[in-house]
């Protein structure tokens, strides 16, 4: 994986090491959070190997991504915060917008207690409106479709907050990504979107080259005038200040941005493939903390010490987790319609 | 009195008025034209959206999860099996986000066939609706239901299906289908709001003072009572089935009672029960394709709840189970009910006796 990128946007964040430093403080809190969010991602997998599970679908490597994604947002419930349509890899923005890791081990272990979906979804299918998290759906373009339309609906309020839309390179082949790109940015109506592809060239086993014949995805934007670029998504600072940039120019010029994100697969796409570590992948989080060393902001000594608390904290909470009610087979019928407008602000 | 199309628009009106609605979009829904079939004329909240029936969807569902009230219409359902996935995620994320997001959307769309519309502009969506649970679905036969049942579309939390049946949209009201609030001169009413042929640059529509009608989803309708047979129907197949009815009374002295169910789902079993407990004697009609025909089912429930209330076999007359509908006249009458085959359902129903 090379670890340089050209931007398409005239003033873009050199990718890779060139980056601007970030804060010694936000370095490390970023940290702290990629390391939850790659325990987190190691004991969903384990729980799924040891049958607390049926299905592991994850996001180990993009770490460096997404968690500065969850710390840029404007966090918060309805129209004037920011809109997320994530998919199954975005655990690691969860987890920086501030959600409990112990709730994905009850979405693994579908309990009556999981509170994105009740037992009723897999792994890493989050959703929680109370931070504008849209419902995470396991078709893996949809999301590109359904964007649009909080982006129109913040442009009508004239609404401070913007809308962020994610998928991986291997969805852009379905025509939603092409609605995406046609109703964001029709003359007169451009939505404040930012668009993100998470590319990290395999769809779940067929490579990049066997899908795609355009050099860069993010090119597909300057057909429809976007601001565009491709960003070092496996170097955290490549990574925040991309995504800064993309979110300050949406958030102020109220048009669409579409942001490609290079990125590691380090375990495989699911437990359909698999979910072997990968090793000859660039792993982010092994980078930042070598940077961290140099940097003289943390120890190994100290790293390997917080993996290990982490590792162990999870461990108890999966067996907690594990006793846990599952939900009775009656629910199905709780949720197939509401009786009131809860979007809307009733009840 | 109104044409269902004009009815249509006049409930679109309330609804953007004092109901809510903020986006009726789709395909040409917006000026110049108010929709292929006018039923979005003259609203203020109407726009054209790009040709992208995909987009379409998931832009009312995007409207809808941000609070906003959308009514979105598929020009031609037939146009609306490329977005069975998004209607879909539609129909589950309340659901499957346990009560976290409900999607208050509308969908339009006419159905069926009686325009001479071909194999693309003829299909039916009921059966097809019906297979994608979290849905509500509502089928009006007439001017006063579309209203009624449009305005509970628009105020109900959850996706709803406002399914036109595309042969009834220009067909005039009947007595006692009158919307409240209209005037009751049809040349008064569609000056007031049809748009003039020509330049509409500069027109707008004089809406009468409309009152609220909201018909209840769920709940089914005696279009006409009677004793030997019951038709279990809804759409365009109501005034055939009414029509049937009253010459199979004149000819036969057959009297045939006809509910028109006009919500698909959910369904009105109490009213259906009590028709077939009182007849003994049911045919379900429609004119989607007979195989896996939302009629089935109410066969199916029928002789599992009601066996031995029933004097004849249940019978379904629906449309042939062929890819298209042809263009000929005789191709079309071929593949779907006709009034000529439901009196012979109906007379066949009414002869047998257990």
């Amino acid at each position: 994986m090379s670890t340089s990128f050209e931007t398409s946007s005239s003033s873009a964040t050199p990718g890779g090491s060139g980056a601007k430093e970030l804060a010694p403080d936000l370095a490390l809190k970023i940290h702290d959070l990629m390391l939850k969010a790659r325990v987190l991602e190691d004991r969903l997998i384990t729980m799924y190997r040891q049958g607390d599970g049926y299905f592991w679908i994850g996001g180990p490597g993009e770490e460096a991504f997404n968690v500065p994604l969850g710390l840029l947002v404007d966090k918060g419930q309805g129209i004037q915060h920011d809109y997320l349509h994530l998919h199954y890899r975005s655990s690691a923005t969860l987890l920086a917008l501030g959600a409990d890791p112990v709730d994905s081990l009850r979405q693994m272990k579908n309990t009556a207690t999981d509170p994105y979906s009740r037992g009723r979804n897999f792994a890493g299918h989050y959703s929680a409106r109370k931070w504008n998290v849209a419902p995470i759906s396991s078709p893996i373009e949809v999301q590109y479709s359904i964007a649009p339309g909080t982006a129109l609906a913040q442009r009508a309020a004239g609404s401070k907050g913007i809308t962020i839309v994610q998928g991986g390179d291997a969805g852009t082949a379905e025509g939603d990504f092409a609605t995406c790109l046609v109703w964001s940015s029709r003359k007169g109506t451009e939505l404040p979107i930012l668009i993100i592809v998470t590319n990290n060239k395999y769809g779940i086993s067929t490579p990049y080259e066997g899908q795609h014949g355009e050099v860069r995805i993010s090119d597909r934007g300057k057909a429809f005038g976007m601001q565009t670029a491709t960003i070092d998504g496996n170097d955290v600072e490549s990574a925040y200040w991309g995504l800064k940039k993309a979110i300050d120019y949406v958030r102020t010029e109220r048009k669409p941005y579409l942001l490609e994100a290079m990125v590691s697969r380090l375990n495989g796409h699911s437990s359909a493939s698999g979910a072997n570590f990968v090793k000859d992948e660039l792993d982010c989080l092994a980078s930042w903390e070598k940077k961290l060393e140099e940097r003289k902001l943390k120890t190994r000594a100290e790293m390997d010490e917080m993996r290990a608390k982490y590792t162990q904290e999870l461990l108890e909470a999966s067996k907690r987790v594990r006793e846990e009610p599952q939900p009775a087979g009656e629910s199905i019928w709780d949720h197939v319609f509401a009786a009131k407008n809860h979007v809307a602000g009733e009840g | 009195m109104a044409t269902m199309v004009q009815a249509i628009r006049m409930a679109l009106h309330v609804g953007e008025s004092r109901l809510g609605v903020t986006d009726i979009f789709g395909e040409d829904v917006g000026p110049p034209l108010g929709g292929v079939f006018t039923a979005t004329q003259g609203l203020k909240t109407a726009w054209n959206s790009p040709l992208d029936e995909r987009g379409i969807v998931g832009m009312a569902i995007g409207l809808a999860l941000a609070g906003r009230k959308p009514v979105a219409e598929i020009q031609f359902c037939d146009y609306a099996f490329n977005t069975v996935d998004l209607l879909k995620i539609a129909g589950n994320t309340y659901w499957s986000s346990a009560g976290d997001w409900n999607v208050p959307m509308v969908l339009m769309t006419p159905v069926g066939a009686g325009i001479r519309g071909s194999i693309y502009h003829s299909h039916s969506f009921d059966a097809q609706a019906t297979r994608i649970p979290g849905w509500k679905i509502v089928m009006p036969s007439n001017p006063r239901d579309a209203y009624g049942l449009l305005l509970s579309a628009i105020v109900d939390p959850n996706p709803v299906f406002f399914l036109k049946p595309k042969a009834l949209l220009r067909a005039k009201a009947r007595p006692g289908e009158e919307i409240p609030g209209e005037p009751g001169d049809d040349k008064a009413l569609s000056k007031m709001i049809d748009a003039p042929l020509g330049d509409r640059s500069k027109w707008q529509p004089e809406w009468p003072k409309l009152d609220d009608l909201f018909i209840p989803i769920g709940e089914a309708r005696t279009a006409r009572a009677g004793q030997h047979v019951t038709v279990l129907t809804y759409g365009r197949n109501v005034p055939m089935a009414l029509a049937a009815a009253d010459e199979l009374a004149r000819e036969e002295s057959v009297e045939v009672e006809v509910i028109d169910l006009r919500s698909l789902h959910p369904y009105d079993w109490t009213a259906i029960k009590a028709s077939v407990k009182k007849t003994h004697r049911v045919l379900c009609l429609n004119e989607d394709t007979e195989i896996t025909n939302f009629g089935e089912h109410l066969v199916r429930r029928i002789v599992e709840e009601l066996f031995y209330e029933l004097w004849a076999p249940p019978a379904l007359l629906a449309g042939a189970h062929v890819p298209g509908i042809g263009l000929a006249d005789n191709l079309e009458h071929a593949s779907v009910p006709t009034k000529d085959k439901v009196k012979q359902a109906l007379k066949d129903l009414a002869k047998q006796v257990p």
